[in-house]
């Protein structure tokens, strides 16, 4: 595992209060009858070389905070500080045309399902040297050297140029997506849930893939999942989301073993060991997760919390730094004594 | 086959018979580019209150094993050897008392009798599984007088019943929801009132919670337990999690490629497994308790459905290979401890 806090933290990335809401309408004249605050005022830093988990469920809004940080979608408001190779710091949610351009070149995304990314009438090549052509880098025969190296930089042969993607399994797949995504000589990946479709063999290759990238590479990651030992496995220091905002973002070997927010406790307790001597009482929350357009007053949290206090239900928690690096969004962070993964479901028989 | 056999004797004497006993089931897709062996030979034995694990990834026949049980096979999909013994309902009958299934014509009355009444099944993606056109509590209440000789009324009643035991909240209330209106976890339960309307004996889950989130997987998997505990059904829990098959499963069959290459207690499959297969593939994920620098991974892919190896299907996989052995000829199951069976040619004399 890499050091957790890099002696020069250089960030590379700061997402400051950002903000992405979806307007919805009803009824016969479509007026706009309220917003689903998908990501509702997001802050965390992506250190240069170093991974970050971005962790929630199903709409927490990870995804949506992805998409806003490469300007896939514009957000509402907040800032997207990127820091480009030659030097300025850039706001990418403030940027247009050629400007955005320029400096979205440095990021590139990997998506989940290599089944559908992939066009299934263009060749290797085409799908490859595509971002090449987009930004006129190099000729025709630059290019093919150019896929060629990739290809074998992500354990492809070369000969498979002109080949179209269905003759590759899942996992080869996940691999020319990386190379598309790696052509450009980006500096920072966001990967949104780039092994959750492959099998647990394959996933292994794949994360092995991503961790020697970054080390040949200098590649920094933010890496969108739901798995969280995948994220465990991967990251260097971790987000968890609930309901569009950060509930908790600590480095990742304190966020597993120490977890100060009570959502990111009962997140660590749902998840099965691979054990069947682990078998422990797990946390088992109450109900879904609040619709984000009608969201619970105070801490959105509190209707599925076993620790919630008075001020919960009428207070929002404001994100605090209770220690270096660790910031928690919960009244109670203080007073919690709350189960990280070895007190949960962990086999005493490992020594850890 | 001889030695799985044997493996029903495992369980303590006074045990019962096992309530489902597959012998040797093959299932084929002949199709035009060639002939694909989706299940080659698998035999298990499933008791009532236990759950057996089939774990395997994509395309080792995990889920097409489940429908040949449900006798639900789409074309050109058939079963072409092997026997499907199950125990039904009834009088208390001695173990001789048991009907083939695979033998049944999957249309017929014998086999609707069965389907879906003593052997339930849970899909993977709940919202496919119903129609968005009708609200659920029709679906629920068709489903329940389908099973059950009630008037619409009882049947209505009865399925606000269902939905409470499944802690359905604001059941009543339910009932008029269309699917697509239910987040993905009360959409798996109703899903799971909706199978325990008849009363199963048998429930085949088949990747019951891939889709949803690790809190709801919580839940939905706790509620699967208390459903057994209360009503002694036999669970078959098919999925790729092996966090999944720890938590829930009494003992595990792993596949890979149409076969059970082990077939284990849950105990040793996770801390005594003997098929490298079976090891390498608890090698390869990644653990929430500890973190490794690098996973190991199964050298290779799974070969294509129409290119089978010779001998072990896993020998070119295989980092213990053995050269003239593994690839001439099939490993039969062989006894290694109580209930532990492995195909191997590792283990016993190999010749």
């Amino acid at each position: 595992m890499a050091a957790e806090t890099q002696p020069a933290d250089r960030r590379l990335l700061e997402v400051k209060d950002l903000r992405k809401l979806f307007p919805f309408s009803r009824g016969l004249i479509r007026r706009v009858r309220g917003e689903v605050k998908a990501v509702d005022g997001v802050s965390f830093h992506v250190n240069e070389g170093e991974t970050l988990g971005l962790v929630g469920e199903t709409g927490c809004g990870k995804t949506t905070t992805a998409r806003c940080v490469i300007r896939a979608i514009d957000p509402t408001s907040g800032q997207v500080l990127f820091r480009t190779q030659d030097g300025p710091v850039v706001d990418m949610a403030a940027l247009q045309g050629g400007h955005l351009r320029a400096v979205r070149r440095e990021m590139q995304m990997i998506f989940q399902d290599p089944f559908s990314s992939l066009n299934p009438r263009m060749t290797l090549f085409d799908l490859v040297s595509e971002p090449l052509y987009n930004y006129r880098v190099g000729n025709r025969r630059e290019r093919e050297d150019r896929v060629a190296e990739l290809l074998r930089l992500v354990g492809l042969r070369p000969e498979f140029m002109r080949r179209f993607p269905h003759a590759f399994s899942g996992g080869q797949r996940q691999r020319i997506g990386i190379a598309r995504a790696l052509a450009l000589n980006p500096r920072l990946i966001l990967a949104d849930e780039p092994v959750s479709a492959l099998d647990v063999s394959v996933q292994a290759q794949v994360l092995n893939l991503l961790k020697g990238l970054q080390a040949q590479l200098g590649l920094t990651y933010l890496f969108v999942a739901h798995d969280l030992s995948v994220v465990r496995h991967i990251s260097n220091r971790v987000v968890v989301m609930y309901v569009g905002k950060v509930v908790e973002s600590a480095p990742t070997r304190r966020l597993f073993t120490a977890p100060k927010h009570p959502y990111t406790e009962a997140l660590l307790s749902a998840v099965p060991v691979a054990d069947p001597r682990a078998r422990a009482q797990r946390i088992v929350l109450r109900g879904d997760a609040p619709n984000p357009a009608d969201p619970p007053t105070g801490c959105y949290f509190h209707p599925r919390c076993s620790y919630a206090a008075d001020v919960c239900r009428t207070d929002t928690p404001v994100p605090r730094e209770i220690s270096p690096g660790h910031v928690v969004a919960c009244h109670r962070a203080q007073d919690l004594e709350l189960k990280g993964v070895h007190q949960l479901g962990a086999s005493k028989h490992d020594g850890s | 086959m001889q030695q799985t056999h044997t493996a029903s004797s495992r369980a303590a004497p006074e045990a019962p018979p096992a309530l489902l006993s597959v012998r040797d089931l093959a299932t084929h897709f002949p199709v035009d580019e060639g002939n694909v062996v989706a299940v080659d030979g698998v035999s298990f034995d499933l008791y009532e209150g236990q759950t057996l694990g089939i774990v395997g990834e994509s395309g080792c026949g995990k889920s097409v094993t489940a429908l040949s049980i449900m006798m639900a096979l789409s074309r050109p999909g058939r079963i072409v050897k092997g026997e499907i013994l199950y125990r039904p309902r009834g009088q208390d009958p001695g173990p001789d008392e048991v009907i083939d299934l695979a033998a049944l014509k999957p249309d017929g009355k014998e086999m609707r009798a069965i389907r879906g009444a003593e052997i339930g099944y849970i899909f993977q993606e709940p919202m496919t599984a119903f129609s968005p056109v009708h609200t659920v509590g029709n679906q629920l209440i068709e489903a329940i007088r389908l099973h059950r000789d009630v008037d619409g009324k009882e049947a209505k009643s009865l399925a606000i019943e269902l939905l409470r035991q499944v802690e359905v909240p604001l059941a009543e209330q339910r009932l008029d929801a269309y699917s697509w209106e239910l987040s993905g976890g009360l959409r798996q339960r109703v899903m799971i009132a909706t199978v325990m309307a008849s009363n199963p004996r048998v429930l085949i889950a088949d990747e019951p919670t891939t889709a949803l989130d690790v809190t709801t997987q919580a839940q939905i998997l706790d509620l699967m337990r208390s459903l057994q505990q209360q009503s002694g059904m036999a669970i078959i829990m098919i999925t790729h999690d092996l966090g999944v098959i720890a938590e829930m499963a009494d003992y595990v069959a792993v596949m890979y490629l149409g076969k059970v290459v082990e077939n284990a207690p849950v105990d040793d499959i996770f801390h005594a497994p003997k098929h490298p297969y079976t090891k390498a593939l608890l090698r390869s994920i990644p653990k929430i308790t500890e973190a490794e620098e690098e996973l190991a991974t199964i050298a290779g892919t799974v070969p294509h459905a129409y290119s089978r190896p010779e001998g072990c299907l896993f020998h070119p996989r295989c980092p213990e290979f053995m050269a003239g052995t593994c690839d001439a000829r099939t490993p039969p199951p062989l006894p290694v401890s109580p209930g532990h069976h492995v195909s191997c040619f590792l283990y016993g004399d190999g010749g």
